[in-house]
């Protein structure tokens, strides 16, 4: 089977996060005052071949252990959809 | 005399500096292309400064799993010395062989001038012609050059002396921290000085037209350090 897997790798909370300062900064800008605590990070989306979801997400995650997350500094999310 | 291997991946581009400044002080330098698993009985391998695979995904977070990584995971493993500049730091940082990871400036600019910094450890390959404390100002050239690691490896860092260079701080005249790195860590090494990471960039500047002989230092200490080759590296 093949599943829709998307990654979402976000900044530690707790580490400066200048990016999402700036994006904060610029909606401020823009009139929205009521949008606080942004912060920016990544979203990857990949098809992962696997004999079920379970197994899907048990891949994903080593794939962020390994490679899309850095674990000094990010922490990441794994959602699995059959596709 | 020592063999300096100088890696070079898709999108390296200090390589050139850096094989020139081996070179300059005498050592015998040659390229190691990044499919390349064999560094050539090397004694100290540069990881030099650029953009590698173009900085995708996090800076050196692909150029960790190229080939030539593996063998440099061998070399520094038997005591071999590996010097990262800039990227190289990034690379050396996410392939685990030094401690943290570099991530955007602080004020997410690219920031490309002098900075000034001090020496805060000599007894490693890439600093062991300098005093302590030495003053120094050199250039650095980087987006991604913030250290960061939680407390307890700051702490460790500290209390084992392995930051061995910081930028300055404010003051009259002075290019301080350029990235908001933690503890104004420039560069850091393992505990027995073997293998070094530092943002700035010493390989730019050490030809003879610029001020400042002090800038070959860095290399100078490389060429000193003890040499591998006698004890028949294979």
């Amino acid at each position: 089977m093949t599943f829709r897997v998307h990654v979402r790798v976000m900044p530690r909370a707790g580490l400066l996060d200048p990016q999402g300062q700036a994006v904060e900064h610029a909606l401020g800008m823009l009139g929205f005052g009521e949008a606080a605590r942004v912060r920016v990070g990544r979203a990857i989306e990949l098809a992962v071949s696997a004999g079920s979801e379970d197994e899907a997400a048990a891949r994903a995650r080593l794939m962020c252990d390994k490679l899309l997350a850095n674990p000094v500094t990010e922490d990441y999310t794994v959602e699995v959809e059959e596709r | 005399m020592q063999r300096v291997a100088v890696l070079r991946f898709p999108g390296s581009n200090s390589d050139m500096d850096a094989l020139r400044a081996a070179e300059r002080v005498g050592c015998e330098a040659y390229f190691v292309w990044h499919r390349d698993t064999d560094l050539r009985a090397a004694d100290v391998v540069i990881l030099p400064g650029g953009f590698s695979y173009g900085d995708y995904l996090r800076s050196g977070a692909i150029a960790r799993f190229s080939p030539v990584m593996q063998a440099v995971q061998r070399h520094a493993a038997e005591g071999g010395a590996v010097i990262g500049i800039c990227n190289g730091f990034q690379i050396l940082c996410e392939a685990g062989l030094l401690p943290g990871a570099l991530v955007r400036n602080a004020r997410l600019t690219f920031v490309s001038k002098p900075v000034d910094l001090r020496i805060e450890r000599t007894d490693t390959v890439f600093t062991n012609a300098f005093a302590s404390g030495e003053q120094i100002r050199i250039p650095v050239a980087h987006g991604d050059g913030r250290f960061v690691a939680d407390t307890a490896t700051l702490d460790l860092l500290e209390a084992e002396g392995r930051v061995i260079l910081r930028y300055l701080r404010n003051g009259a005249g002075t290019e301080p921290n350029p990235n908001g790195s933690a503890h104004d860590i420039a560069g850091i090494s393992n505990p027995s000085g073997t293998i070094v990471g530092l943002m700035p960039h010493p390989e730019r500047v050490v030809d003879p037209m610029l001020p400042n002989a002090y800038k070959s230092k860095f290399f100078v200490s490389m060429a000193a350090w003890p040499s591998l080759t006698p004890g028949g590296r294979s």
